[in-house]
């Protein structure tokens, strides 16, 4: 990652930032999120994950994933590492994280609950059936209950939806997922009644509603079909 | 300047172990809370309500949890002895390592010791794939943080512990010293240097421990294997 040399079709320039992503990816999402948050030009290189170009393969090597950052000519991996990457190097207003170190400590906890239990509880869902799938639909409730109220007990004056105003990472770090629900429940059939939690659904909602989610989400209609042919989800399932 | 600094740990956690090591580089006083995990306490169960595990950090009666948070609260609380480095990529870099080393290293040898036959002989493969990563990147280092121990350094600080303890264990190698030169000095200069020598768990109770930990997975994947669905 720190050696670099000619890349095939390359005439990086030095100070451009680069975004190697897919379209359908909500880790995808948190960078843009992010980069338009903050007024970072950028370019969007999209990436065929069934067919890994050698530049993904250079950038990656450890892990061959997207999302990556290029940068001043050095390649960054992992959402959350990128995240704090951007906030640090960037680091005009938006501010990404809370100045206060408790306070970022707290953000940081519910990013990493987000990534490792929260998202997982969901995507458990997508990949079982029938009595399994059931037990994965209760355990994502119980999850999402300890997600609600620890964010309630943590942030009691709640974030204003990437208004500028206040730190956006844990809208961007979980919006960029939740803000998907409605796509992936629709392309399992609707298992999920998410009206059922009101909070959630309203805060999901509150964050489809504002304009920077909505021209950075992947279009809906063709999510659901992606995550169809992902999980080999068929009408009749 | 009253500052409460008290931290939340086991007697062999490796996680809360970075804590100890972070405080005490730092030159940072603290009250160290022994919990016994087989009965936590009330106050364990107040301070972490999400995950109920250790470490904690209580700073002034906020408590912090999830080690990889603590580290970073610490770094940027107490700014002598920098964990981190300073320029945002090479913090990139440090984070991404470490990232690496807890959900890919950790999970790899973690496997390669409690799994038996061919789920072993796989774990043992991962994880010298994963462990030829960090060999490439210790190149030109003494240690992942450079001259000093740093972030990455304290994450991994536990292979340079249990990994002797696991290979007496299972009767197996791990990180061969021929296959990974430098990850394997970096292990003896990291065990052996000041306040990380001071503070290993003892060797004998180690042993035990983890003998009884093999032992009951064992046991369990044995009988859930006779058993018929």
């Amino acid at each position: 990652m720190q050696d670099r040399p000619q890349i095939e079709g390359g005439m990086e320039k030095e100070s451009e930032v680069v975004l190697l992503g897919t379209w359908s990816s909500g880790y995808c999402t948190r960078i843009e999120l992010a980069l338009k948050l903050k007024g970072i030009p950028y370019e969007n290189v999209e990436e065929d994950l069934s067919n890994k170009s050698h530049s993904l393969i250079h950038h990656n090597p450890v892990h061959k994933k997207v999302p990556v950052l290029l940068h001043n000519g050095k390649a960054i991996a992992e959402s959350l590492v990128i995240l704090e990457y951007i906030d640090e190097h960037w680091n005009h207003a938006p501010k990404l994280l809370p100045d206060d170190p408790y306070e970022r400590a707290k953000v940081r906890f519910w990013a990493s609950f987000c990534d490792q239990k929260f998202q997982p509880s969901a995507h458990n869902i997508m990949i079982t059936k029938g009595e399994e799938q059931e037990k994965a639909i209760e355990n994502f409730w119980e999850v999402l209950k300890v997600f609600e109220e620890g964010l309630e007990r943590d942030f009691p004056t709640k974030s204003q939806f990437l208004n500028g105003d206040t730190s956006g990472d844990l809208d961007i770090v979980v919006g960029s997922l939740a803000c998907n629900f409605e796509a992936f429940n629709e392309a399992a059939a609707e298992v999920l009644n998410l009206q059922k939690n009101p909070a959630f659904y309203s805060w999901v909602t509150a964050m489809k509603d504002c304009s920077l989610m909505k021209e950075t989400l992947p279009p809906h209609d063709r999510l659901v079909a992606k995550i169809k042919s992902k999980f080999s989800l068929h009408p009749s399932n | 300047m009253g500052e409460e600094v008290k931290l939340f740990r086991s007697w062999s956690s490796p996680f809360a172990l970075r804590i100890v090591w972070a405080l005490e580089i730092k030159g940072i006083e603290y009250e160290a809370v022994f919990e016994d995990l087989s009965n936590k306490s009330p106050l364990l169960l107040q301070y972490n309500p999400v995950h109920k595990k250790v470490p904690i950090l209580v700073h002034n009666g906020r408590p912090i949890a999830e080690s990889f948070v603590i580290l970073e609260y610490i770094d940027e609380t107490w700014k002598q002895v920098p964990l981190l480095p300073k320029d945002p990529y090479e913090r990139a870099m440090a984070r991404f390592w470490a990232k690496f080393c807890e959900d890919k290293v950790l999970t790899s040898i973690w496997s390669a010791f409690i799994k038996q036959g061919k789920e072993q002989e796989e774990a043992l493969v991962a994880a010298a794939e994963n462990l030829k990563f960090l060999e490439k990147e210790m190149k030109g280092k003494k240690f992942f943080g450079g001259e000093r121990i740093g972030y990455v350094d304290l994450v991994l600080g536990w292979l340079a512990n249990l990994v002797s303890i696991f290979e007496e264990i299972i009767g197996l190698k791990i990180v061969d010293e021929e296959k990974f030169p430098l990850l394997y000095s970096w292990m003896q200069d990291f065990a052996e240097a000041p306040i990380i020598r001071d503070n290993w768990p003892p060797r004998d109770k180690m042993i035990v421990k983890f003998q009884a930990l093999l032992d009951a997975a064992i046991a369990s994947s044995s009988s859930s294997s006779s058993s018929s669905k």
